[in-house]
């Protein structure tokens, strides 16, 4: 069985995250990392790897740095690694990355799940999921909590607003999870040391025949008008209760018109 | 005037607050169309019409209820071709969400997600606002290619009520095989709590780790303000409440008049889901916990002190 895995590097979100002048993400002033919900996806895959004899293949795509992102799911115990790297990338929107997300999965070929995270922690739109379904034309089982593999299909738990659903689809597919799915493993020292020698592909929008006016900024089919720090909340009032907390807050609420 | 989508968000035909929110919208920015897919329209009518849909498509397939997502999405796709729409608007559901980024895909449409406002610009078609980096930035965007498609967030505005003609119109949806490859094998309704929906409540009153895994505090203030209960998910992570009521990143976003956050202190993917909230009140025992840098009123001290003495506070000044 063969599984890829797609995954993204992005800003940590506990550093000062911020914009570019064009309105993109600094991806290069802040610290970058595997977005923990990506994790999950890994650690999916390699779940479904190790149950079913398959291999792990880890597809990102960003810049330079991004590579960061696929050798850390190296570390975790994926087999290979595809990085996608070009400069006409810079401003990619969900619908460009998505069209270079299929042309990778094609060009891997072969595949039996493509499991990605619910979203990632940056954009955190979670709708590449589904557009890359859309794009290779096979099922999508989305927001799975819960998987079951087995020969030829998949079997998720989903979370729904009003109720939880069971949803079934046969491979290839492409397969989303959120992070109540497992419990991501740490790499371990031989993790680390192995991922060294595993490999590493880099290809570019040439290699995957993929016209640049078809992705980054000035492709994206919206654009940002503008891009404003929140002001911070003006401090309000802290008290430390001495007894009559409780109160205070009832007496605050009903300054306030909530009683 | 130009006609502006509404996706119709409702459990077999009880209309959900989104989208009398979606409706609001749309009448700001032409004339609204609602999109009422599955069975139930009887009961969803009234509603619809009250809150300003000239015309409503109907579309009933069992096709499209007994699959997930892609369905919808070609169904969608054919009335964005038809109707020519000025733009879609989509309710923030998971499900809505993936309807909205396969429609915009298929018609070569630009998208934007999770709107907070959605007005009009200087050319008429829509500009939106999002609030994004954990509420860190705000943004303002409109989409260059296509139909724009906008996901909008819950409370993003006080629906009003303005009749619309409310003409009805049953679409043939023409569904691909391809389309019925994931199927719902399985739906167990979740059993409801007899509070407010999490992400439609005027109040949301939320508990985390310091609740050392006893919710009755929590739960009682929030039934004496009428309040929704929320959990962070390190109270959802240890069993204490169910992941549905989760607020933040991997859960539901809110923006409520009030937002009460009890024993949670406050870390940044907590705050994606609630800092657009209007008012937020924390309850802490640590004066240093992050939460209170967002505070509009704080008490450091004991939950299990502070809680039940605003209940009941509150319960007799309601009389
Ligand atoms: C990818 C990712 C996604 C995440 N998504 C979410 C999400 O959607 N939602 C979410 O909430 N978190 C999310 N988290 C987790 C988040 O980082 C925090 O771990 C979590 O929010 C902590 O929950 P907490 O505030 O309840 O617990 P803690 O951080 O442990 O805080 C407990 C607080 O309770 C206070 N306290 C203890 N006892 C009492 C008492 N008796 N009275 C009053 N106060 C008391 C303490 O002072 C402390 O401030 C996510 C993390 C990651 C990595």
């Amino acid at each position: 069985m063969k599984i890829v895995v797609c995954v993204k590097h992005v800003p940590d979100a506990t550093a000062q995250r911020r914009f570019d002048a064009d309105h993109t993400v600094d991806r290069a002033g802040v610290d970058g990392l595997l977005s923990e919900l990506d994790e999950y996806a890994v650690e999916e895959a390699l779940q479904i790897a190790a149950a079913h004899d398959g291999e792990v293949v880890v597809l990102t795509v960003g810049p330079d740095q991004a590579a960061d992102a696929a050798r850390k799911s190296l570390q975790m115990g994926a087999d290979s690694a595809v990085h996608v790297v070009d400069e006409q990338l810079h401003g990619s929107d969900a619908i460009a990355t998505s069209l270079v997300l299929a042309e990778a999965v094609r060009k891997i070929g072969d595949y039996d799940i493509v499991v990605c995270g619910m979203a990632s922690t940056d954009g955190a739109m979670g709708v590449v999921p589904a557009m890359l379904a859309e794009r290779l034309g096979v099922p999508q089982v989305t927001f799975a909590a819960e998987v079951s593999v087995d020969s030829g299909s998949v079997t998720a738990r989903r979370d729904a607003d009003l109720a939880t659903e069971t949803i079934e689809a046969s491979m290839p597919l492409v397969l989303s999870v959120t992070d109540q799915i497992n419990e991501p493993r740490y790499p371990s020292f031989k993790g680390i040391m192995g991922a060294k020698k595993k490999p590493v592909q880099t290809w570019s929008l040439a290699d995957l025949g993929v016209d640049a006016d078809q992705v980054g900024l000035a492709a994206a089919w919206s654009v940002v008008h503008s891009v404003a720090a929140r002001p911070p909340r003006s401090q309000g009032v802290v008290v430390t209760d001495d007894g009559a907390g409780g109160r205070q807050l009832a007496d605050y609420l009903a300054e306030q018109k909530f009683i | 005037m130009s006609e502006i989508l509404v996706l119709v968000d409702h459990a077999d035909g009880a209309v959900r607050k989104t989208t009398t929110e979606l409706l609001t919208i749309a009448r700001s920015l032409g004339e609204p169309s609602a999109v009422f897919v599955g069975a139930g329209i009887d009961a969803a009518r009234e509603t619809l019409v009250a809150y300003g849909a000239d015309t409503i498509y109907l579309l009933d397939s069992a096709d499209l209820t007994d699959y997930l997502v892609v369905p919808q999405a070609e169904a969608l796709a054919q009335l964005v071709d038809r109707a020519a729409p000025a733009a879609v608007l989509v309710p923030s559901t998971p499900e809505a969400r993936e309807v909205a980024a396969r429609v915009a895909v298929k018609t070569g449409s630009g998208l934007i997600t999770d709107a907070v406002d959605v007005r009009a610009g200087a050319d008429g078609g829509p500009v939106t606002t999002q609030s994004v980096f954990a509420g860190g930035y705000t943004v303002e965007a409109s989409v260059t290619r296509g139909t724009p498609i906008i996901v909008v967030k819950p409370n993003s505005v006080t629906p009003e009520q303005s009749p619309g003609a409310g003409v009805e119109e049953t679409v043939e949806v023409a569904v691909s095989e391809a389309a019925r490859s994931a199927r719902v094998v399985k739906r167990e309704p979740r059993t409801k709590s007899g509070r407010p929906e999490l992400t439609e409540a005027a109040i949301v009153v939320s508990g985390g780790r310091g609740t050392g895994g006893d919710f009755s505090d929590v739960e009682a203030l929030a039934d004496a303000l009428g309040a929704a209960v929320g959990a962070s998910r390190a109270a959802v992570d240890s069993g204490w409440y169910p992941h549905s009521y989760q607020v933040g990143q991997t859960g539901k976003t809110v923006s409520p008049q009030l937002y009460v956050a009890s024993g949670i202190s406050g870390a940044i993917q907590h705050r994606a889901g609630m800092q657009t909230a209007k008012t937020i009140v924390a309850v802490n025992k640590d004066a240093e916990a992050p939460i209170f840098e967002l505070v509009d009123f704080g008490v450091v001290g004991d939950l299990k002190q502070v809680l039940p003495q605003a209940t009941e506070e509150i319960i007799k000044r309601k009389g």
